[in-house]
């Protein structure tokens, strides 16, 4: 009777550890979960919008304005890099409508047909993308894009601890920050430092370079202390990291929190990239598509983007309309003076199998 | 007759959850990948030559021996527990089982990250130990293969302590007793008595630990920094980073064959023991 009863324990147990196992898989927590009121005659059911986009890039208020307006659900899901954006939508991953890569994505996800139209007499606010960043040659018409959200990639520094600001992508190379360094967990973006720091282009293809950067990777290893783009705010923040390769509007962030969290531009040069709205091919309601990223581009909506995730709408008409404490931030919006050393990344082509190659050796090591 | 009926759903799901898409993964394994990722459908054994390269060798060697570890750690750990619980007064043993199990009703990533906030530079264990004056400077343990360790045997110790319970619970009081009567001395009434007798539990156990975190990914990614990868974080990496599906599965069959080869090989070690034993 006795061993009977244990053994009944030991397999309730063993069932709850089971299901604990596979609910460990991280999961899209950001989703709305709540139904709208508005809209919608009762028994139909509510439209769905399908938006996959950057883990940075959720806000939660946002999201519900549009739902409110429209009268319709927006279930949300994440990645956390371009790649990995593509190979989920390779892997299968359909039923999404809008989607956000990045610029160099773009023209990939059209080389593979992966783009539908989009709709420019529903989205009027198109029109409004700021000087700057219209006719960008992955897509001068924006014939299957428009540009959302965009910045800079840079180094966040502590001014606590480096008082003179650092003005080459050299200092990620400087022994005296060994551990104290954080490199964004970014193929292109790391290669793209050391390419810098080199004096070549972000874009370069020829493998001979890219086997330099490599080596010059693989010897900044032991300074790294980790690869990360998406805590590194945090590790800015709490002096876990003195120096960090970041997104702008992430090491803007980390500002928010210690303000001796300083950005910069080196001299060599940085990245500029622009994430864009698309409609996939496959997207089950592309109307709504169009009309959801007409909402994400209206001015004031863009105003409020850029004031809750500190990173810079694209919307000419939103800039004056942000804070001016976040439109005077370098980190969010770039200074004039540095636009002439932006460099856009592009598709690199078969070129990309060397990337991938020695990526996984910097990984590796 | 009906009996077969009855397992009809089970091999359904297997059949359409589990073989086919091993099976997938497995013709995918002899192809290969395209400039933008996708696969080519071209056949060829060039992913499993490559994984022998011996930038992935060490890979698969850094995973056995994290592996081990926490299997020797979580066995070390949770021995001492399982025994105090099973000996505990039946009442108590809910509760106590209770409590290892409670952290499984949070997500794996939060508590995971809570292990991030306490090993941090500045984090909880660091202030702690400098407030009571045990160090100088904070110690670096966060991004080093020894978090990644200490979140692993965190994570596997209850798959431990159940399986180790079950068998201590079962192993009648009365039998040390007659070892220490008969004047065992205590190491010999552990090594000849009550591990003997408590061995499928260690067993299942140190399997249960020793499996899932030689494919841990999570882990060695948060806490690990992505500077330590593990087998795990290879595959990861092989489909989600770099699209190379056909390689990403030579990996993950080359795992399978590894561990169950090891399995495979224990029991029949096992079995040919227990023969000699019966026979003799």
């Amino acid at each position: 009777m006795r061993d009977r009863s244990t053994s009944a324990k030991t397999l309730l147990v063993l069932l709850s550890l089971a299901c604990s196992l596979f609910g460990c898989q991280p999961t899209p927590e950001d989703g709305p979960k709540k139904t709208p009121q508005a809209g919608g005659d009762a028994g139909r059911p509510m439209p769905t919008l399908h938006y996959f986009t950057w883990s940075d890039y959720v806000d939660k208020a946002l999201i519900e304005g549009f739902e409110r307006q429209a009268g319709v659900k927006v279930a949300v899901d994440t990645f956390g890099s371009n790649e990995e954006l593509l190979a989920k939508l390779q892997s299968g991953a359909s039923g999404y409508d809008v989607v956000v890569p990045s610029d160099f994505m773009v023209s990939i996800m059209i080389g593979q047909g992966l783009l539908a139209d989009l709709d420019l007499t529903k989205i009027p606010n198109a029109g409004l993308v700021m000087e700057r960043l219209q006719r960008l040659p992955f897509d001068p018409n924006n014939r299957y894009s428009v540009p959302y959200l965009w910045g800079t990639v840079g180094i966040g520094y502590n001014s606590e601890v480096i008082a003179a600001p650092p003005d080459s992508w050299d200092i990620l190379w400087d022994i005296r920050y060994k551990g104290k360094i954080s490199m964004l967990n970014d193929q292109r973006e790391v290669f793209g430092a050391a390419l810098r720091a080199a004096g070549q282009s972000i874009n370069a293809k020829d493998a001979a370079v890219i086997a330099q950067a490599r080596a010059k990777l693989l010897d900044q290893k032991r300074l790294v202390k980790t690869y990360t783009s998406e805590n590194y705010h945090q590790l800015l923040a709490f002096g876990d990291v003195t120096l960090a390769q970041g997104w702008g509007g992430a090491v803007a962030r980390a500002m928010v929190e210690r303000p001796a969290i300083k950005y910069v531009i080196p001299k060599e040069g940085g990245t500029i990239w622009a994430d864009c709205l698309v409609v996939l091919k496959t997207a089950p309601n592309k109307g709504l598509a169009m009309q959801f990223i007409n909402y994400l581009l209206d001015r004031e909506v863009a105003a409020k983007t850029t004031e809750r995730l500190l990173f810079a709408s694209s919307n000419r008409e939103a800039k004056a309309l942000v804070p001016e404490r976040i439109r005077g931030n370098p980190a969010v919006y770039p200074p004039d003076s540095a636009w002439d050393r932006l460099e856009w990344m592009t598709d690199v082509g078969d070129a990309v199998r060397f990337y991938d190659q020695a990526w996984t050796e910097l990984k590796l090591q | 007759m009906l009996a077969g009926w009855l397992l009809a759903p089970a091999l359904c799901w297997m059949g359409v959850f589990f073989v086919l898409p091993l099976a997938l993964v497995f013709v995918i394994s002899f192809a290969s990948r395209g400039t933008y990722g996708g696969v080519e459908w071209t056949f060829s054994l060039a992913n499993y030559l490559n994984v022998v390269d011996p930038l992935y060798l060490k890979i698969f060697l850094r995973s056995l021996t994290l592996a081990l570890a926490t299997t020797v750690l979580c066995l070390v750990l949770g021995f001492p527990l399982a025994y105090y619980i099973a000996r505990l007064p039946v009442r108590w043993q809910g509760v106590w089982l209770l409590l290892v199990m409670i952290p499984f009703w949070t997500n794996f990533l939060v508590r995971t990250y809570a292990w991030m906030f306490m090993l941090r530079a500045e984090g909880l264990l660091n202030t702690l130990a400098m407030g009571l004056g045990l160090i100088a400077s904070p110690i670096e343990i966060l991004y080093s293969p020894a978090a990644v360790l200490i979140g692993l045997v965190y994570g596997y110790l209850p798959f431990m302590v159940l399986p180790l319970y079950a068998a201590i619970e079962r192993l009648a009081p009365s039998v040390v007793e007659a070892a220490w009567d008969l004047y065992a001395p205590a190491w010999a009434v552990f090594w000849r008595v009550i591990v003997p007798m408590t061995k499928p539990g260690i067993v299942a156990g140190c399997l249960l630990v020793f499996i899932p975190s030689l494919g841990a990914f999570i882990t060695p990614d948060l806490l690990g920094g992505a500077r330590t990868m593990m087998v795990g974080n290879l595959i990861q990496h092989e489909y989600l980073v770099v699209r190379d599906w056909p390689f990403g599965s030579a990996i993950s069959f080359v795992l399978m064959g590894l561990v169950l080869a090891g399995v495979m090989a224990y029991v029949r070690a096992e079995g040919s023991r227990r023969e000699l034993e019966v026979r003799r």
